[in-house]
């Protein structure tokens, strides 16, 4: 069982990544010390947009080839990566309130984030709905594939349109806007969530599995050997 | 170091509010949801135990 | 009572998606402005920078006026009310109001916007330095008559 281990590391990543985002890494010269919302802010936005790919990926392939675990794996995403984009927006209205000066706004970024929320929570309805795995399997995926177009928007969105969250401090073509130590502790702190993404991912697919099979000899026999 | 001392780190320069209200959500969520998983698991296991304890599953 | 749950999902977000349109131009430049592109009649949003030097606070200590600009046009905010913390001269502002005839926008809400730049005080410092060094030695440099080289 890799989950427990894959906690670990994430235990590990985020503690030092904590570690850095509040005791090496100095305060901003504008937003004073509200600016480490940072440290979860950002790495779990990463998270929503990436797990909803994965999740997406993995809905995709179950389709197209008609394979089980496929479908199970990405049922096994969507809780998490639902969490970690209720918790981006969470934190971004913490986060809003003493910059800006308002918890909300209806701009690009925050909408089409809001909007990956309501996608995750259709795909768990949509599936929790559904009786027949393999039809709920299929009909999330349906959703998931449609949904997908949101990912490049929300990424795209503070480059397409007038918006009131700003641009990206990091991206992939140039050198990050922002201290040594904030990138750092950012990025350890992305790796924890990232590991406890897969350690929730795996542990929700077992789960899965065994709920699923539990009318077969093998989940049987697995139940035979003693715990 | 940043902090002259505790009070200093909990008072986060007046946004305390702000920021511990942002950490302390994010670790009850993730906290939740790996208990969830874990009743989960316990759960499944233990209708398969009984399963196995009727002679098949 | 799953399917109940889906239905208000989706009409939540047939909610969310027509604000979004809505507010997908979520600001207009004072530039579009002057060029009438802004909806007339109706609350809008206007975004720039506000213009070092404008900030007035009236007499009566609510009030405050500053002008807004995208360094090629500007428009005046007559504002009532609390401003952001991060309302600075010389930094980014969102303010939704109503443009009247005398040219004046009579704003309702005022957001600072702030940039992607994070920086401890000192490197800001250190930046602000840098910069004025480079505006003084733009101003003693000697260009010859006729651009030499």
């Amino acid at each position: 069982m890799l989950a427990p281990w894959f906690g670990v590391l994430a235990a590990a990543f985020c503690a030092a990544g904590l570690y850095i985002g509040f005791f090496i890494a100095p305060t901003d010269h504008q937003q004073g010390e509200a600016y480490r919302i940072i440290f979860i802010h950002v790495p779990a936005a990463w998270m929503s947009m990436f797990l909803y790919l994965v999740m997406a990926f993995w809905a995709g392939v179950g389709l197209m080839f008609n394979t089980r675990l496929s479908g199970m794996m990405a049922s096994a995403l969507a809780p998490t990566g639902a969490l970690f984009t209720f918790i981006a927006l969470w934190t971004g209205s913490l986060w809003g309130k003493p910059t800006w000066g308002t918890w909300w706004v209806w701009d690009a970024r925050l909408t089409s984030e809001l909007i990956l929320l309501f996608l995750y929570f259709g795909f768990m309805a949509l599936q929790a709905a559904i009786d027949e795995p393999r039809r709920a399997d299929r009909a999330g995926a349906v959703l998931a594939l449609t949904g997908v177009v949101n990912i490049p928007i929300i990424y795209f969105s503070v480059r397409w349109w007038n918006t009131l969250h700003q641009g990206a401090s990091v991206s992939l073509t140039s050198a990050p806007t922002m201290a040594a130590t904030m990138f750092a502790g950012m990025v350890v702190m992305a790796f924890g969530f990232w590991f406890y993404s897969i350690a929730t991912a795996l542990a929700r697919a077992r789960c899965i599995i065994l709920e699923r099979e539990r009318a077969t000899d093998w989940v049987a026999d697995y139940a035979r050997v003693p715990k | 170091m940043n902090w002259g001392g505790w009070s200093d780190f909990f008072a986060m320069g007046g946004y305390a509010l702000y920021v511990w209200g942002s950490y302390a959500v994010t670790l009850g969520l993730m906290v939740m949801e790996i208990v969830l998983l874990a009743l989960r698991g316990r759960s499944i296991h233990g209708e398969l135990g009984r399963a196995r304890k009727r002679g098949g599953p | 009572m799953i399917a109940g749950g889906v239905a208000a999902l989706a009409i939540a977000a047939a909610l969310v998606l027509s604000a979004f349109r809505q507010n997908l131009v979520f600001f207009f430049t004072p530039s579009q402005i002057a060029a009438n592109e802004a909806p007339q009649g109706r609350a809008f949003r206007v975004g720039g920078l506000v213009e070092s030097g404008s900030v007035r606070r009236q007499p009566d200590g609510v009030t405050v006026r500053f002008v807004i600009t995208d360094t090629a046009r500007s428009i005046p905010v007559v504002y009532r009310g609390l401003l952001p913390d991060l309302f600075r001269e010389g930094k980014g502002v969102v303010t939704q109001g109503k443009l009247a005839a005398d040219g004046v926008f009579y704003a309702s809400e005022v957001l600072a916007k702030h940039d992607e730049n994070y920086m401890p005080p000192e490197a800001a410092e250190a930046l602000k330095k840098a910069h004025e060094v480079s505006v003084k030695a733009a101003q003693t440099l000697i260009v010859p008559e006729g651009g030499g080289r």
